[in-house]
């Protein structure tokens, strides 16, 4: 056969940009051959808004609101990323309550993040809209929390350099408690209705499966690399915050298929109840929510010149590392102000995850992967 | 080995508890087999019923004034104005008179013009952290709708005006702090003596 | 635990024959031209082993220099980071594309191209990647003017 006659078989395919399953605008332009995928370039930038120049006219503080909307599910994570790149650089100590609050909001978001992305993962493979509101009806709980604390459901726009803009009013623990308490039975009704079912079994398991060495080479994180069966949890490896005080196992996956990203997310979701009980046990009541600097800066952002220098600080947010790199000349806007954004490295090995598959496949894998596109596009 | 299809029955299981969940004889008939249950009704019909939201809530900012809304506690000093992340905020003043003397009402400088185009709000809240005259707080009001995409949704000074007794209706426990943090204020700063100061011109 | 940046250079001074490098504040300067032979070594040498690059971006200083700035770790050893910088001129910024030795390099290449102008020589698919195709000028550049300011 000519390679006319090779190539007349093969069908290029615009998935997107605005289609329910690319979890945003995101356009996958794929050849087929049949049904099979033998390219896949994704293509990104629908939604780019240049989020680092934003950054680099406004005052380090005024750039938190803005980083609610880069992965807006995970409003307080991202929060928190920048507060501690920020205060690496201005050298800004944190108080003891503000650390418990910070990680106490850090782990609901993970929790209500990983809820929301297994019923949109679910969504992709055909079990419309049930898992999906099951996942939703515990996440509105923890929105309720998050509103209560910081006054937006999702645009929180709470954690600050120092601790956390105001303290959680009064009774807020004793709620998140009854949650924690709560929402393992959810998981335990929620695994019941997907973990053996034998369909979801058979459509994710030895689907797109990404070896170690290569998950480790394109730099995935987050869920995509644990399930890979990498052993690398910033949480662990850092130590940042006061992660190293709680006691809480990173869960890894065997094979690096859809199916074990999805259980690795499960269990992440079970380790992060357990951080949470350590913590909502531990916090005193005692110490303000915010340190003197941190206050000072809330009250006037324009006072906070940090030294000249750069910092790289990164968390492990619910998606992978996000990571801020920032460089100050000395004045009170950022030099430079770089997002390293969890989302979008991910999505680098799309391709190589699907190479070989069929194209129903691509829209799982996607899913799998767990992208939030106003953190891809910035 | 497991039998094939037991998985699948098992999740039909916890979709049907939580079908009968959502209905009283269904609650009823689940506790009947020893299954607890609480309320699975969890949507509410949107205009008829409203979300009780909680005490800090917020949305837009609006001004505070005291008694008369002429006695309002911006003093055009155009700190947030200069912090708000999306610059949404235009102040023009203080006001003056024609030598350019600043004019006082209520022994304070007050804006000529006080704008904040709600379309371009992002409701952040750093306008009320960074005031220092807690003159701007954050409203709970959310239902905006306007069939007019720049005209209606620019607030001038008027609109935004409300008083300090709404803001005490809506979010007490932050009025209550305010005031506090007022009141400390005041005895710092005013003479005990001589409760009318007349205007300063400013020095030459 | 990676050794100190000093000790870092000198050991990869005497690894590699003909390269120099230099310290600056906590980053590693390394030369264009050499950047290839130090980030294999970087990633393959066991005393090292940072396997895992997890940011690269540029970094512009009119008038007349552009960083290149990449952020290692290992996944490994669990250890990092190092920080490495390139300076470059400014006007037609080159500097060899590290992709073929992380993969992970490949969109953030293309996105530092797109919104600063570096060029990867070697990397495999250069296109813009957050602006449209027939974008004119590199918006993050600091002389990039905005249109609609007060739009």
């Amino acid at each position: 056969m000519s390679q006319t006659e090779l190539d007349a078989k093969l069908l290029e395919v615009n998935l997107g940009p605005q289609h329910p399953s690319t979890h945003g605008v995101f356009r996958m332009n794929v050849t087929l051959d049949g049904e099979t995928i033998v390219k896949l370039k994704p293509v990104v930038g629908y939604l780019h808004r240049n989020h680092e120049q934003i950054g680099e006219r406004a005052t380090y503080i005024a750039s938190f609101p803005f980083t609610d909307r880069l992965d807006y599910f995970c409003a307080m994570s991202n929060n928190f990323g920048l507060a501690l790149a920020i205060e690496k650089l201005g050298g800004i100590a944190v108080s003891e309550r503000g650390e418990y609050l910070r990680v106490i909001m850090a782990e609901l978001t993970r929790l209500l993040n990983h809820a929301a992305v297994t019923g949109f993962l679910l969504n992709d493979m055909g079990a419309f809209g049930t898992p999906l509101l099951y996942a939703f009806r515990e996440r509105e709980k923890i929105l309720d929390l998050f509103e209560a604390a910081s006054g937006s459901r999702m645009m929180c726009n709470y954690v600050r350099p120092g601790g956390v803009r105001q303290d959680v009013p009064p009774g807020w623990l004793d709620q998140a408690r009854r949650l924690v308490e709560e929402f393992p039975r959810f998981l335990d009704e929620f695994e019941a209705l997907l973990t053996e079912n034998e369909i979801i079994r058979q459509r994710t398991q030895r689907v797109g499966i990404l070896p170690k060495e290569l998950a480790v080479n394109a730099s995935a994180t987050g869920p995509l690399l644990r399930g890979s069966g990498v052993n690398y949890d910033i949480r662990k490896v850092d130590g940042y915050s006061i992660y190293p005080r709680f006691s809480f196992k990173v869960p890894l996956g065997t094979v690096g298929d859809v199916y074990d990203r999805y259980y690795v997310r499960i269990l992440e979701m079970r380790e992060s109840l357990k951080i949470l009980q350590q913590a909502l046990k531990e916090i005193n009541d005692a110490s303000p929510a915010i340190s003197p600097k941190g206050l000072a800066l809330v009250k006037a952002p324009r006072t906070f010149r940090p030294p000249k220098g750069e910092a790289y600080g990164r968390i492990e947010a619910p998606k992978g590392e996000l990571g801020f790199y920032l460089v100050s000349d000395g004045t009170p806007q950022p030099y430079r102000y770089h997002i390293r954004a969890p989302s979008f490295i991910n999505l680098t090995i799309l391709e190589d995850m699907c190479l070989g598959q069929k194209v129903a496949d691509a829209i799982i894998i996607l899913g799998s992967i767990d992208i939030v596109m106003g953190e891809v596009d910035r | 080995m497991t039998i094939l299809g037991v998985g699948v029955l098992k999740g039909l299981g916890v979709t049907l508890k939580t079908f009968l969940e959502t209905y009283p004889w269904g609650r009823v008939l689940l506790r009947a087999v020893g299954i607890p249950s609480a309320n699975g009704l969890v949507t509410i019909q949107y205009p008829d019923e409203r979300q009780q939201h909680s005490e800090r809530f917020r949305y837009f900012p609006f001004l505070v004034y005291d008694k008369t809304p002429d006695d309002l506690r911006c003093v055009s000093c155009k700190i947030c104005e200069q912090e708000c992340p999306p610059a949404c905020i235009h102040i023009v003043g203080p006001a003056k008179d024609e030598q350019g003397r600043p004019l006082k009402a209520h022994g304070r400088t007050y804006p000529v013009k006080f704008d904040i185009d709600m379309a371009i709000c992002m409701s952040c809240r750093i306008c009320v952290d960074v005031c220092p005259f807690d003159a701007i707080e954050m409203d709970n009001q959310y239902e905006f709708a306007s069939p007019d995409r720049f005209g209606r949704l620019v607030f001038d000074k008027q609109q935004l005006l409300k008083s300090a007794e709404y803001f005490k209706q809506i979010k007490p426990s932050e009025a209550a702090e305010v005031d506090a943090r007022l009141a400390a204020k005041q005895a710092k700063t005013a003479p005990p003596a001589k409760p009318a100061v007349p205007p300063n011109p400013s020095s030459a | 635990m990676l050794p100190p940046l000093e000790e870092i250079k000198t050991t990869l001074e005497q690894l590699l024959p003909g390269v120099t490098l230099a310290v600056e504040g906590i980053a590693l300067l390394v030369d264009a031209k050499d950047l290839t032979a130090v980030c294999r070594c970087l990633k393959d040498n066991e005393r090292f082993g940072l396997d895992y690059l997890a940011d690269l971006t540029a970094v512009d200083y009119p008038p007349d220099r552009m960083d290149a700035v990449y952020h290692l770790y290992s996944m490994a050893q669990r250890h990092g980071p190092l920080t490495l910088k390139v300076k470059l001129p400014r006007t037609n910024p080159v500097v060899a594309s590290v992709t073929p030795i992380w993969r992970g390099a490949e969109f953030q290449e293309r996105e530092a191209y797109d919104l600063y102008g570096v060029a990867f020589e070697g990397h495999p698919d250069l296109r813009r990647i957050l602006m449209w195709e027939g974008f004119e000028g590199h918006p993050m550049r600091k002389d990039y003017v905005v249109e609609d300011q007060d739009a």
